[in-house]
This record gives structure tokens, C-alpha cells and sequence, in this order.
């Protein structure tokens, strides 16, 4: 049985939609992530769970129970609040002991398990400070840990690392992830960014418009989006318009705007709705398009074009290639060979290439 | 001109003018009265003349005798007493009206909170003495509270009442006058409160009565402090609404400070009742400040 079930549920503000009929289920145990842009009801959906706000149609069943009119102090589900609404006035030994008080667990026992909190987040000897006294990520760390001490069934997190700077929000990633092993507790996390919901999660729900576009582990996400806005939103893709010119029960040939004929994979579950005529795009992922300055190797979907401009990020360089058609292609390709920085200027006359199996075909 | 200099420039002429203006209006006129309280009473009221020269030489007119005639007579500390009691009844009212009031104007949504900002500042609008008088009106013997209290009370079999010229006239007229006064500190405390707090108390357990006493009070307490030190400190010293509304049981330090200076016209008296006043509000505000200073927010 899923630990948290989410069915049909609904919530509307006057007239906008925030969340329109979602449905999921989520096992005890798991990291699941609700990613969408702003606005895409994942917060209202978070708030349900917590139960901050009631859907209008719909159930929410935690552990198998439906929990409507159960208020939020009566859930055995917590929430780290994207601004850690740590209380200024307590210390942080006191911060994270505040649940436990609330369940009445007597002073010297919630000592040691404030004690144990602390050090399950390397804050050990930080008790007496106040979180005005700690910087961004250790208030983050003491709102992660007054959230897991009593061990509530679930654990939400609202965007819990926005605020926090690049590199920083990286090391907390993985201690995030370290510590949902350790605890076991299944996490529910919201978020806009998609690297960070690719590289935390087991399962990721991408939302849009209050709908669950896709939900999937985050290499079948990003390797095989349903539709255009899943392609889009997670990484960056080439979305190349075009239509089916062709198709039998392992071949596909599109016949794409400004570029021509190419040969592609049918994506399983969508071989009735290839038939010829039907427009879509080809998703194609930068890091899976070649460009050379030789023919590429046979077998490869080929056409031609000129460098319009590149973005060097170090690791990896961006080359926009303009087709001879003005269509554009990004292509990126690391920066692996030593001693050499970039392949390519600005001008240079390319091939680009990708293999069938490189690009999924997705209709309008 | 060096930047340092410029800058410190810059900071005498945005501070000079107020720090004159307090020199000039609290600063001198205190060390006036400092001086005034060892002075001897004039002959025809007053202050008499600071030195004399008499058949045995020239004498200064200086003596401690009027501290010793303050603390010779228990009827002024008793007044200081029963003024402080005073003081202290109309800031605990004032915050157990005020702090419900602040709590529901600082929740509400912006435009509604507006109003009840302007409704709560809008007595300021007219004078403080014809508010006092309508009080007057209000609680006056032929007033419809006074007969239908009255009339109840003789339901009852009770010997009818007199409300004006009480000392719960002159509290009603205390927590009316500085209610505003504890409202506002309050309500700007309570309007900083990050709502996500509430939300997590709640989030972690807390019902609605946890989330008041952990949350939001420790959290107001700054405001508390404010809030009654504003109130305090002027119904200690106050003169005008017992002089309206208290009658002779109603009688406050304020009315013999004014007292002194206007009708007996002892002046070294009345600066001595004025210093004891103003040391002892000193002293509380003192106080406050320490408590306030251990709380953080």
C-alpha cells in the first residue's frame, strides 16, 4: 500500500485552477519530487498534504487514511518551509525540541534526542545558538532536523534550497539525499529546478498548469519526455518541427521544416498516432547531436550548417549551429581533449549528425 | 574637506537641530528644576532670592528642606503610591484591550487594516480635554449609563451608585486617553510576524493555544514593553483627567504638582514632587528597557 495517495484532487482559487485533478501515489521510503515553474499548483498541492488548505474534489490518503478535516497539528507529516520559519526567540536546541514538547515527551528524553538531531546533522555543539547567530545553511540543517525528531510518516519540503548559493546548495543536495537514506522517512519535494529534482529524486512528478505532465524516475524524464513541455522544462532540447513521412512497426522517418528526411525511433505506446502527416517535434537532447568538421559516421541522421555562436561553460561547450535552412541546432560536446579549449569558431562550416535513436518524435 | 570630516558634518546637521531642540526644551528647564527643588519658597509665592544680605552678612538661599518635608510626610508617598497603582491598573487594561485589538488589526488583509489603523488614531483628531468632557457627559449622574446602571442595581435591591467623581471614573478616563498608545507600539510588533512561524508551530503540532504563548506573545514582547512604558509613564504624572473626573477621592500626584506651582505657589515643593516623579519614571523605564533588551527578536 503507497504511503501517500493522492486521488483526483482538485483545488480552485476563484476562477484559476491551481491544481486540476491530480492523482499519485507514493511509497513509504521514497524521495519524490513535484517539479514545475512557478504557478504550477505545486505548492498548493504540498500545502493540501500538510494540511494548510482542503481540495475541493479529490481525496488525500495518508497511510491508507483519508485524512480531510485532520488539522495540521494532528498529521504525522511536517514541513521545512522554504524561508525554515525557524523561531528567532529559541535557541536552535529549543528550535527542534518544539515538537517534541507539543507531544509531550519529557525533558530529559527530548534532551537526548535533540542531542542526537543535531548530530545526525553535524550541528553538534550549536544547541545554545540562536538561528540569527547561524548562517543559511545551518538554519536549513536545523529546520531539517526540528522536521524529522519526532519521525513524522512524511516529510514535505517547500523548496527548501532556493535560497541558498550554487556550490553550497550542491553539498546540501547530497547530504539531503544521505540523510533520506539514513532516516528512512519519505520525503515529498517541491521544486522549480529541474537539476536539483534529476539529481535528488527516485520519482519525479513535473507539473504544469495545476496537471501532472509526467511522472517518472529522472533518467526516463529526461531520456523519454511525453510531450513538449516535458522536454522542455527538463534540460535544454532542440525541439525541431516537423511530421511523419513514414512509418512502419520499428522505423520511423520524419520529414522535418528545414532540414529534410530523417530516420527516428517510435516512442512505445504512441504507433497508432504516427501516421504520416501528423506533426510534432523532435526532442533532441544537445549532448546527443555530433557536429565535425568530416562527414559523420554513417548511419547517423546528416545535414549541414555553419557555427552561429558558442557558449563556453568549462566543462562543456554550447555550439549553435545555424542550418543552411536558418534553422537552428544546439550540439554540445565536452571539453575533453586535453590542452585544447574549443573545437570551434564562429563561422565554421560544420556537419551535424545523430543517430535514430538519439531524438524522440512528440505530436502535438 | 576630507570625506571624515564631510561625513561628521553631515551627521551634526541632521542630529544638531533635535539635540538643541531637546537641550534648549528638556535639557535646561530639568536642570531649572533641579535647582528650583534646593531653592526656599518666596515670600508672595515663587522662588525667593537666591542670596540676601542681611545684619549678619550675605547668606545663599539654598537648603534641603523641602526634600526633608517630602520625606517627613508618608501623605505624599502614599499619593506617589496610589498614583503608581493608578498607572500600573490602566497599563494592564490598556494591554488586555489593546493587544486582541492590535492582534486583529495586524491579521487582517490590507485595506481593512488601514481603516482600523485610522479608526484607532482618529480620537487624536480632536482635543484631549473636550474628549475628557464628553466622558464627563457619559458618566455623569443624569447620563443614561448612570440611570440604567442604576435601575438595574435597584432590580437588585442595591443602594444606587455615583460613577463620575470616582477613582473608576478617573481609570475609565486613563485607559480611554492611552489605549491608542498601547494599540500602536503593539500592532507594529504584530504586524512583523512572519506568518510561516504560526505555520510551523501548527505544521509541528501546536494547537491554537501553544501557538499564542510559544509564538506570538514571547515574540510581541518588545512591543509589550513599549507599549506599557507609553502608558505608564504619563498616567503616572497625569493631572488634567483626575482634576475632570476624580473629584477629591481621585486625586493623583499630577493635581499636587500642579498644586504647588499654581494655587500654594511653593515652587521648591512642587519642583521636589516633580523630581521624585521624574526619577521614579526614570527608573521604570530603566527597567523596561533591561527586560526588553533580554528579549531578542
Amino acid at each position: 500500500m503507497a504511503l501517500l495517495e493522492i486521488r483526483g484532487v482538485s483545488r480552485r482559487f476563484g476562477d484559476f485552477l491551481a491544481v486540476d485533478d491530480v492523482s499519485l501515489s507514493i511509497e513509504a521510503g521514497e524521495f519524490f519530487c513535484l517539479l514545475g515553474p512557478s504557478g504550477c499548483g505545486k505548492t498548493t498541492l504540498l500545502r493540501m498534504v500538510a494540511g494548510f488548505d482542503a481540495p475541493d474534489g479529490g481525496a488525500i490518503l495518508l497511510d491508507g487514511r483519508d485524512v480531510a478535516g485532520i488539522p495540521p497539528e494532528k498529521r504525522d507529516v511536517h514541513t521545512v518551509f522554504q524561508s525554515y520559519a525557524l523561531f528567532p526567540h529559541m535557541t536552535v536546541a529549543q528550535n527542534i525540541a518544539f515538537p517534541l514538547t507539543m507531544a509531550g515527551v519529557g525533558a530529559e528524553a527530548s534532551r537526548r534526542r535533540v542531542e542526537e538531531a543535531l548530530d545526525g546533522v553535524s550541528l553538534g555543539g550549536m544547541s545554545g545558538r540562536y538561528p540569527s547567530e547561524l548562517s543559511g545553511g545551518q538554519r536549513q540543517r536545523v529546520a531539517v532536523a526540528r522536521a524529522l525528531v519526532d519521525r513524522p510518516k512524511l516529510l514535505l519540503l517547500d523548496e527548501p534550497l532556493a535560497a541558498l548559493d550554487a556550490k553550497l546548495k550542491e553539498r546540501m543536495q547530497l547530504e539531503l539525499i544521505t540523510l533520506q537514506k539514513e532516516v528512512g522517512i519519505t520525503f515529498v519535494y517541491v521544486t522549480h529546478d529541474q537539476q536539483e529534482a534529476l539529481a535528488l529524486s527516485h520519482r519525479i512528478a513535473v507539473m504544469n498548469r495545476g496537471r501532472v505532465e509526467q511522472m517518472d524516475e529522472p533518467s526516463r524524464l529526461y531520456g523519454s519526455p511525453r510531450n513538449r513541455f516535458v522536454a522542455d522544462f527538463i534540460g535544454t532540447c532542440n525541439l525541431l518541427e516537423g511530421e511523419v513521412a513514414a512509418h512502419s512497426r520499428d522505423a520511423l522517418e520524419l520529414r522535418l521544416d528545414g532540414i529534410g528526411t530523417v530516420r527516428s525511433s517510435p516512442v512505445e505506446g504512441q504507433v497508432e498516432r504516427l501516421v504520416p502527416g501528423v506533426r510534432g517535434v523532435l526532442a533532441l537532447r544537445p549532448e546527443k547531436v555530433a557536429i565535425s568538421r568530416e562527414a559523420p559516421l554513417p548511419g547517423h541522421n546528416r545535414t549541414t550548417g555553419k557555427v552561429f555562436d558558442f557558449l563556453y561553460l568549462g566543462d562543456v561547450t554550447i555550439y549553435v549551429v545555424e542550418l543552411d535552412s536558418g534553422v537552428r541546432v544546439e550540439a554540445m560536446l565536452p571539453n575533453s581533449a586535453p590542452g585544447r579549449a574549443k573545437f570551434f569558431e564562429a563561422g565554421d562550416s560544420v556537419h551535424v549528425g545523430w543517430l535514430p535513436e538519439a531524438g524522440v518524435f512528440l505530436t502535438d | 574637506m576630507s570625506a571624515a570630516w564631510r561625513a561628521s558634518l553631515q551627521r551634526f546637521l541632521i542630529t544638531g537641530p533635535p539635540l538643541v531642540y531637546l537641550l534648549l526644551f528638556f535639557g535646561i528647564p530639568t536642570l531649572i528644576m533641579v535647582l528650583a527643588s534646593l531653592r526656599l519658597p518666596g515670600e508672595f509665592g515663587g522662588l525667593a532670592p537666591l542670596w540676601e544680605t542681611g545684619p549678619s552678612g550675605t547668606e545663599l538661599n539654598l537648603s534641603l528642606e523641602s526634600y526633608g518635608r517630602f520625606f517627613s510626610d508618608s501623605l505624599y508617598a502614599w499619593l506617589f503610591f496610589k498614583s503608581f497603582l493608578y498607572a500600573l491598573v490602566t497599563a494592564v487594561a490598556c494591554l488586555l484591550l489593546a493587544y486582541p485589538l492590535a492582534l486583529l488589526i495586524a491579521r487582517s488583509p490590507g485595506k481593512r487594516r488601514d481603516l482600523l489603523v485610522l479608526l484607532v488614531i482618529l480620537p487624536f483628531w480632536s482635543n484631549f480635554l473636550i474628549r475628557v468632557y464628553a466622558w464627563m457627559i457619559i458618566l455623569g449622574p443624569e447620563s443614561v449609563l448612570t440611570r440604567t446602571l442604576n435601575a438595574l442595581l435597584a432590580g437588585l435591591g442595591i443602594a444606587p451608585v455615583e460613577l463620575l467623581f470616582t477613582p473608576f471614573a478617573v481609570l475609565v478616563g486613563l485607559v480611554y486617553v492611552h489605549l491608542p498608545f498601547m494599540v500602536l507600539p503593539l500592532f507594529a510588533n504584530l504586524e512583523k510576524h512572519d506568518p510561516a512561524l504560526l505555520d510551523a508551530a501548527q505544521d509541528l503540532g501546536a494547537g491554537a493555544w501553544s501557538r499564542f504563548w510559544r509564538v506570538t506573545f514571547p515574540l510581541s514582547l518588545p512591543g509589550v514593553y513599549a507599549g506599557t512604558a507609553l502608558v505608564f509613564i504619563p498616567a503616572f504624572g497625569i493631572f488634567a483627567i483626575p482634576d475632570l473626573l476624580g473629584g477629591t477621592q481621585g486625586i493623583m500626584i499630577g493635581n499636587v504638582i500642579k498644586q504647588q506651582f499654581l494655587d500654594t505657589r511653593d515652587w521648591p515643593f512642587g519642583s521636589v514632587l516633580s523630581m521624585v516623579l521624574t526619577v521614579g519614571a526614570l527608573a521604570l523605564a530603566g527597567l523596561a528597557a533591561l527586560f526588553g533588551r533580554r528579549t531578542r527578536v
